[in-house]
């Protein structure tokens, strides 16, 4: 085969106004349009969308898997960060 | 069930797996965590997902055609209109997973090419012919309500990009069977040739239908590891016996009679039981000699050669505006 392979996009859509748009899965297109107009065909035939975004997989720059522990460990350790770290007197009550 | 030709060989060997590694990965699968596509993984593990992924991909993309026979002498307007949708899912669903097979490491040209040269398999229930308009109900009743019965276990697969495509998938599937339902409904509740037409078309497609989960549980080479590492939920006499189960009242309720002389209803279990299942002409449809194989793929590669100017053509316009921005800039 001589055909050029087309670039990886990824797809999210919004199904509603106030839901962040989320990722649904990803597609070939040779350009945006194509790409957006494929999103549609392929991720929302059942109109459960307002709003879709393409992103060339290429451009996503991921954390690594094996970096994880570097990366979010630190959070864990960071108890003090947690509301539940305080104790409110109980003559307080509820805050 | 779509990944009935699992047991054939790999070209290259696998290298031993580093058992700490092994183990790390094994402990993640028994606490059910979902494994994604930058972790490590066996390579068995990511061959066996590409290997099964991309033939219940192709297994979609062929799945369009014995329904594509019907779409013009559909009997009505709405009746063309809901085909036409279901086809249009198929090619949704084989789009959904060639995605979850490349995130393994392949590309989706690769995976098309094995099944263009036949190398790759698909479902052997798609090498059977649509000789009249009730296989379309017969279609969605019987071979989608299977595909149900393997597919929603699946949407709870270890491998989450596969897991989260089935969910996608599962959601349309319903339609599938239940539009293949209707369709049934209103054959039998028509006239005797209907009737006729309805009884023909189970007759046809329900041995098919009982062989698409697969061989029975002591003769699945790959089914142990594919349950260890909880790609498979069910074993293959498992969710055939859902299936049984469930579709048997289903076929007594439209008034046809299913085409098993010795299908009966065990009181001591509560399932029904059908008689023997003839393995030589499932070897012989997933081999390539079944009724349509060689048609299926003919049609198969013809439309891949008759769209390739569609996709050189996307090709050069992008190159075109690509170079023209660059000019620009």
């Amino acid at each position: 085969m001589t055909e050029a392979a087309s670039p990886l996009w990824e797809v999210f859509v919004r199904p509603r106004n106030g839901l962040a748009h989320r990722h649904v899965g990803s597609l070939h297109a040779h350009d945006a349009k194509m790409a957006l107009q494929a999103a549609r065909d392929v991720y929302t035939r059942r109109g459960e969308t307002l709003s879709i975004w393409v992103v060339p997989s290429s451009a996503i720059v991921a954390s690594d898997p094996g970096e994880k522990d570097m990366m979010f460990e630190p959070t864990a350790s960071k108890i003090y960060r947690h509301p539940t770290f305080y104790e409110v007197p109980d003559e307080v009550g509820h805050m | 069930m779509y990944a009935q030709a699992l047991n054939a060989k790999d070209l290259t060997p696998l290298q031993a797996e580093d058992p700490a590694k092994l183990a790390a990965f094994q402990a993640r699968i028994d606490a059910e965590e979902k494994i994604e596509p930058n972790d490590w993984m066996p390579e068995q593990y990511r061959r066996t997902l590409i290997r099964q992924i991309s033939q219940h991909a192709h297994s979609e993309v062929i799945g369009m055609q014995p329904e594509g026979n019907w779409v013009k002498r559909a009997p009505t307007l709405k009746r063309k209109a809901q085909l036409i949708a279901k086809i249009q899912d198929e090619a949704g669903h084989g789009l959904y997973l060639y995605a979850a097979a490349e995130t393994l490491g392949v590309s989706r040209e690769d995976l098309y090419d094995q099944l263009l040269s036949g190398r790759a398999k698909y479902s052997s229930i798609f090498n059977y012919p649509t000789l009249n308009y009730a296989d379309m109900g017969a279609i969605g009743w019987l071979v989608d309500g299977a595909a149900i019965m393997n597919q929603i276990p699946l949407c709870r697969c270890s491998y989450g990009p596969y897991a989260r495509a089935m969910v996608l998938i599962c959601k349309e599937e319903s339609f599938h069977q239940r539009q293949g339902y209707d369709i049934m409904v209103a054959m039998c509740r028509g006239s005797a040739e209907q009737r006729t037409m309805a009884q023909d078309a189970l007759n046809r497609f329900w041995w098919p239908s009982l062989m698409m989960f697969g061989p029975h549980d002591s003769n699945s080479t790959h089914s142990e590891l594919s349950m260890k590492w909880k790609i498979k939920r069910f074993s293959n006499d498992g969710l055939r016996q859902k299936f049984l189960d469930a579709t048997v009242p289903q076929a007594q309720y439209l008034g046809l009679t299913i085409p098993d002389p010795d299908l009966r209803f065990n009181e001591a279990t509560e399932h029904w039981e059908h008689g023997p299942i003839d393995w030589e002409e499932f070897g012989r449809v997933l081999a390539g000699d079944g009724p349509c194989n060689r048609q299926r793929m003919k049609h198969r590669r013809q439309t891949e050669a008759d769209g390739a100017w569609v996709r050189e053509a996307a090709a050069a316009y992008a190159a075109k505006r690509r170079a023209k921005a660059e000019r620009a800039a």
